[in-house]
């Protein structure tokens, strides 16, 4: 609700800064994607619709004014459920293979799992450097290369890595990275997996 | 035509041969057991200078002779419950004329009064020409293992038409100025469980997911790489694809609902990426990996 609120503040408040026209063209894309999208398996047209956040980082290109997107920040912050038995370290290895999987939450895959039936990837490796032994990665997002060892192992920085991969837009509003767990893309027992991959000392993203 | 045939019946026998060579190797290397290790590493280089080889042929003779060829046949022959060709059809440059059509689409058809990209004229055509229904046309439009769509076909010959010739997409009404607009308003919007808009991954240069570069499509070097090439012979399954199966796969992985088949709203998005191209030579349909 109140992620709602801010989104109508913060789209009356750019309203002003828009010419008519983008908002004309915008307008008519909106409509004419609402036209032509039809729902496919597990992808409804709800999909469609932006929230508050996807709206302001969308007409702000991204960059939009510090005190909303800082309301939205904290608003965002809000929805990150942490594990209720306060440990945020599950499994490496298993992180690993999480980390490895780019499948799930497309028209083709299965509520919570893809369509091969495996629990839904993180996607990790498709834009983040991570352990030694895995040369193909992406480059959108930064390094995650020796994470553990360059910023400390503690329950300071678990609960930080926990929550980013939770919900990334709750520390930069406009982040390119997925809400994993704000859209219940991966479960608390991955998210703790993948945890334990960047901040476990034994993991070979430290080694 | 019976020279395109046999050009590509060479290079798929050309290919053929490789291959054989290759499994000749691959069954001489494995008896040597002791050495395994070696021959391993030597296997693996011959795999790759093979593999080398083999995309030579590839691009020296495109298997998209053969889909060329076959549209040629379809664009001629009397079919639909009208029976009739597509010979009268308009791409833009009046009845027939298929010369440089392909890059000069998207563009604004006023017999339509719509924005339509090669695809969807082609479609339009077969429905107003011959009869076709459109709903069926949509139903299985891209290449499977078993099969390649007519329309398919027909864009991959009509794109040959072009080979060598500049992309030209024209900007030179309202319309399609404000094709272009819209285009960049769907190129930017993020939506869906992963807030993803295409820009996410195709607005910056030197991205890359996993291994695949991802080209720039808001700049000019990075969309003539999103126009070249396709329709596209993919390696990966061994299927030709045109930009309409491109957008669609893109959409999928966008976690978006699924874009309608020569719709409008891929028609401005290619009007978008398509005018960002303008200028540079279109090689004509090509190969993906």
């Amino acid at each position: 609700m109140k992620t709602f609120q801010a989104s109508i503040l913060g789209a009356v408040a750019l309203a002003i800064a828009f010419s008519a026209q983008a908002q004309d063209d915008r307008a008519k894309a909106i409509a004419m994607m609402k036209r032509d999208f039809h729902a496919k398996g597990i992808a409804g047209l709800d999909r469609l619709d932006q929230d508050g956040v996807q709206l302001l980082c969308n007409r702000s290109d991204n960059n939009p004014p510090k005190p909303i997107a800082e309301r939205l920040q904290q608003d965002q912050l809000e929805t990150i459920e942490y594990p209720a038995d306060g440990k945020f370290m599950g499994d490496w290895k298993a992180g690993e293979k999480i980390a490895e999987r780019g499948r799930g939450m497309t028209w083709k895959d299965k509520i919570g799992k893809t369509s091969r039936n495996e629990p839904n990837g993180g996607s990790c490796y498709n834009c983040h450097q991570i352990g030694p032994n895995q040369p193909s990665f992406g480059n959108i997002g930064n390094s995650l290369r020796n994470f553990g060892k360059i910023r400390g192992y503690g329950p300071e920085v678990q609960k930080y890595v926990y929550g980013k991969i939770y919900n990334a837009k709750a520390f930069n509003l406009c982040s390119k990275m997925p809400r994993f767990g704000y859209t219940a893309t991966l479960t608390e027992a991955q998210i703790k997996d993948l945890v334990a991959l960047l901040l476990d000392p034994n993991s070979p993203v430290n080694k | 035509m019976s020279s395109i045939k046999l050009r590509a019946v060479v290079a798929l026998s050309g290919v053929a041969l490789v291959c054989a060579a290759y499994a000749q190797q691959t069954e001489a290397a494995a008896p040597k057991k002791p050495a395994a290790h070696a021959g391993k590493a030597a296997h693996k280089n011959t795999a790759a200078a093979d593999f080398e080889k083999f995309h030579e042929l590839m691009e020296e003779d495109s298997p998209a002779e053969l889909f060329e060829a076959r549209g040629k046949e379809l664009w001629k022959a009397k079919r639909g419950p009208k029976h009739v060709s597509l010979e009268k059809c308009d791409l833009g440059l009046g009845p027939g004329v298929l010369k440089g059509a392909y890059v000069r689409m998207p563009r604004y058809f006023a017999d339509a009064n719509q924005m339509m990209d090669a695809e969807r004229r082609i479609v339009y055509c077969m429905v107003t020409l011959q009869g076709f229904n459109e709903k069926d046309l949509a139903k299985k439009p891209f290449s499977n293992g078993s099969y390649t769509p007519v329309p398919v076909d027909l864009v991959t010959y009509v794109a040959g038409q072009s080979r060598g010739m500049k992309i030209a997409v024209p900007q030179s009404n309202a319309k399609e100025r404000e094709a272009y607009n819209i285009g960049r308003e769907i190129f930017y919007y993020r939506a869906g469980p992963y807030d993803f808009s295409c820009a996410t991954c195709h607005s910056e240069d030197g991205k890359r997911i996993r291994m695949q570069d991802l080209p720039n499509l808001a700049s000019k070097a990075g969309a003539v790489r999103g126009f070249q090439g396709w329709p596209g012979y993919r390696m990966t399954g061994g299927l030709m694809h045109t930009l309409q199966w491109r957008m669609n796969d893109c959409f999928r992985q966008q976690r978006f609902p699924e874009p309608g088949y020569a719709s409008e709203t891929i028609a401005d998005l290619l009007t978008y990426m398509g005018v960002n191209a303008n200028g540079h030579l279109y090689k004509g349909p090509g190969i993906k990996r």
